[in-house]
């Protein structure tokens, strides 16, 4: 295990208590929204910040551990960090930058990832003279020079502009795939977390609210937050041969028979909206009340009182057909199949 | 749309005032820098058109001169290392920690920018002289006499020099991301290691700015050193103090000694001149 580890601390109002393992070779992403203590989690780990209370065992050594007094300062923990902005040291060269780890520790640099990251004709430039992408490999460079045996990488993306967003994500995930050691990403980016993690552990307020493979994680979302940045609605409710009672109100039928309390998850997409009462098969309809249009990229979300309360999202033309504003009553559908549901 | 008509007022006042004192500038603030100008500038006239060039050379060269040129040199320069070696560290306190009477520190730190050079040197009088504070023990048990000695001089211009380094470098030390110092000790490096590699070099330029003004200011120095270590020829008498007591006996001598001075400090501040007159590189 690269990382075993129960942190509990507290910043500003915010209380994090949370577990979190990473395998050899496993890339965890901490998926959640800014201020729910993600970056704390990384500091603690990668020893810039000591925790209250709990442990954190780096390759099965204790690192930090209140409890036994133990606290190993960061230039002993053999975590390569990868900060936002990269960091680079501005008065060196990236050659200078990369052998800095290795000098400190008095180890032969890990010059293997040099060549694989394509450095070996930057290796006379000052950091200014680089691309963000550039600077992002040579970071990477720089952190794995010290044979890490864990990788941390806070928010690796986000200082990148996005048509070099793209190709650097690719790259980061071809280089994940290689590296033997676990790899722990802090995002609030889910498109970074389904691309370059093999799980997902969502931090909201200080606590894990779900966790698991990343597949599973992005078909069923069970918090908002997530839903959210999914683009997906969640329904919240109680399920009886088909049918959930909405918390919110009203009914949706579904074609899974759980029974219990659930979660609904509706894509925006397979709703849709008539003028009329509509002639079909779809077997939830109801009518309701629009509450919000807002363009999104190139469709329309259109927000409906319910209950239950949904979003659809159509296309433009859609919007001016039926005269859709705040305010105008419409007819909704949604295929039963469309609904898809998981035991809360 | 009547605060579109408000705003299209406000505006046109703004352009009538704006263009009436463009108008006024010339006739009072422009005399007035004129004069501060040549209120800057006349007596260096002066001291250049007094200036005995033909005697220039034997002038220079008599005993005296050379003597306060070298006293001059030799402890202004151990002045600003001791002001280096002392105000770093506490430059780096004041920028990276957070402690009790942080305030009154910084206070104390400034005291000597506004405090006359003369009380500084009777301070250091009533601390290290042979009946001061911590000089009684320094002469009883070590035989240590600091005032009207070389140390005393360089004492003396150390205390007057030393906020201009800490000033200095406290505010590159503030003016850098305090994450670079984080990701060095994630690659290994102790907290000496991260304070020599990365902290200082990444502020060599203010560093070196702020050594030069220490160096500067103690060359100047002149109510402290006197107050406090006296006007000895060869053992105190710097090359202000030199220029004071030539006054008195030779106006050329003390004319010669002063335009040394005067060449010094214009070869510092052209030296500095990316960092003071507003080209920051």
């Amino acid at each position: 295990m690269s990382l075993a580890a129960h942190i509990t601390t507290t910043v500003g109002t915010v209380t994090i208590d949370a577990e979190l393992t990473c395998g050899a070779g496993e890339t965890v992403a901490l998926l959640g929204p800014n201020g729910a203590g993600k970056s704390t989690l990384l500091a603690a780990i990668a020893g810039l910040r000591a925790i209250d209370d709990g442990y954190i065992r780096i390759d099965s050594t204790s690192v930090d551990e209140p409890a036994r007094a133990i606290f190993l300062p960061p230039e002993h923990r053999r975590v390569g960090v990868l900060f936002q902005d990269y960091l680079l040291f501005p008065h060196m060269t990236v050659r200078q930058n990369i052998a800095f780890g290795p000098k400190n520790l008095g180890i032969a640099p890990e010059a293997e990832w040099i060549a694989a990251l394509g450095l070996t004709d930057l290796l006379d430039h000052k950091p200014s003279e680089l691309s963000g992408g550039q600077a992002q490999r040579v970071a990477l460079a720089r952190a794995l020079a010290t044979s890490p045996r864990l990788l941390l990488l806070d928010e690796p993306l986000a200082a990148l502009d996005a048509s070099t967003k793209q190709a650097v994500r690719a790259e980061l995930r071809s280089f994940l795939q290689q590296f033997e050691y676990g790899t722990v990403i802090v995002t609030h980016d889910p498109v970074d977390a389904l691309v370059l993690a093999d799980r997902i552990v969502v931090l909201e307020g200080g606590r894990i609210t779900q966790e698991g493979p990343t597949a599973v994680v992005a078909r069923e979302p069970r918090t908002e937050y997530l839903a959210t940045v999914l683009g997906v609605t969640l329904v919240r409710g109680v399920a009886r041969s088909g049918v959930i009672a909405c918390n919110a109100g009203g009914e949706l039928i579904t074609s899974v028979e759980i029974d219990g309390t659930v979660v609904a998850v509706i894509r925006p997409q397979a709703i849709s909206l008539h003028a009329g009462k509509p002639e079909g098969s779809a077997r939830n309809v109801w009518r309701t009340s629009v509450t919000r249009v807002d363009a999104h990229g190139e469709h329309v979300r259109v927000d409906l009182a319910g209950p239950p309360p949904l979003s659809a999202a159509i296309t433009p033309a859609a919007v001016a057909e039926l005269g859709i504003a705040p305010g105008r009553e419409i007819w909704a559908s949604v295929k039963a199949t469309d609904v898809s549901v998981h035991s809360a | 749309m009547r605060a579109s008509q408000r705003e299209r007022t406000r505006t046109r006042t703004r352009t009538r005032h704006h263009t009436r004192a463009e108008a006024q500038a010339p006739s009072l603030v422009m005399v007035l820098a004129f004069v501060a100008l040549a209120f800057l500038l006349i007596p260096l006239a002066g001291l250049l058109q007094e200036t005995p060039w033909s005697e220039l050379p034997g002038l220079l060269a008599s005993p005296t001169a050379v003597e306060a040129l070298r006293l001059s040199l030799v402890t202004s320069i151990l002045a600003a290392a001791v002001a280096t070696i002392l105000g770093v560290p506490l430059a780096w306190v004041l920028a990276r920690r957070e402690f009790r009477g942080q305030r009154l520190v910084r206070g104390v730190v400034l005291l000597p920018l506004v405090l006359p050079p003369v009380v500084g040197g009777v301070a250091l009088l009533t601390a290290f002289g042979r009946r001061g504070l911590l000089g009684q023990y320094l002469y009883d048990w070590f035989g240590i006499q600091l005032p009207f000695s070389t140390a005393g001089v360089v004492m003396a211009e150390a205390f007057v020099a030393m906020p201009f380094l800490v000033l200095t470098v406290e505010g590159a030390l503030r003016g850098i991301d305090p994450r670079f110092e984080m990701a060095a000790r994630t690659l290994g490096a102790s907290p000496r290691t991260v304070f020599f590699r990365i902290t200082m070099p990444m502020i060599s330029a203010s560093l070196i700015a702020g050594i030069v003004l220490a160096w500067a200011r103690a060359l100047g120095e002149f109510g402290a050193t006197i107050t406090f270590a006296g006007n000895f020829p060869g053992v105190t008498q710097t090359l202000p103090l030199a220029v004071y007591s030539a006054l008195e006996v030779s106006r050329d001598e003390a004319l010669a000694l002063s335009l040394v001075l005067l060449a010094v400090s214009l070869t510092v501040l052209i030296s500095l001149r990316g960092r003071f007159l507003g080209s920051r590189s």
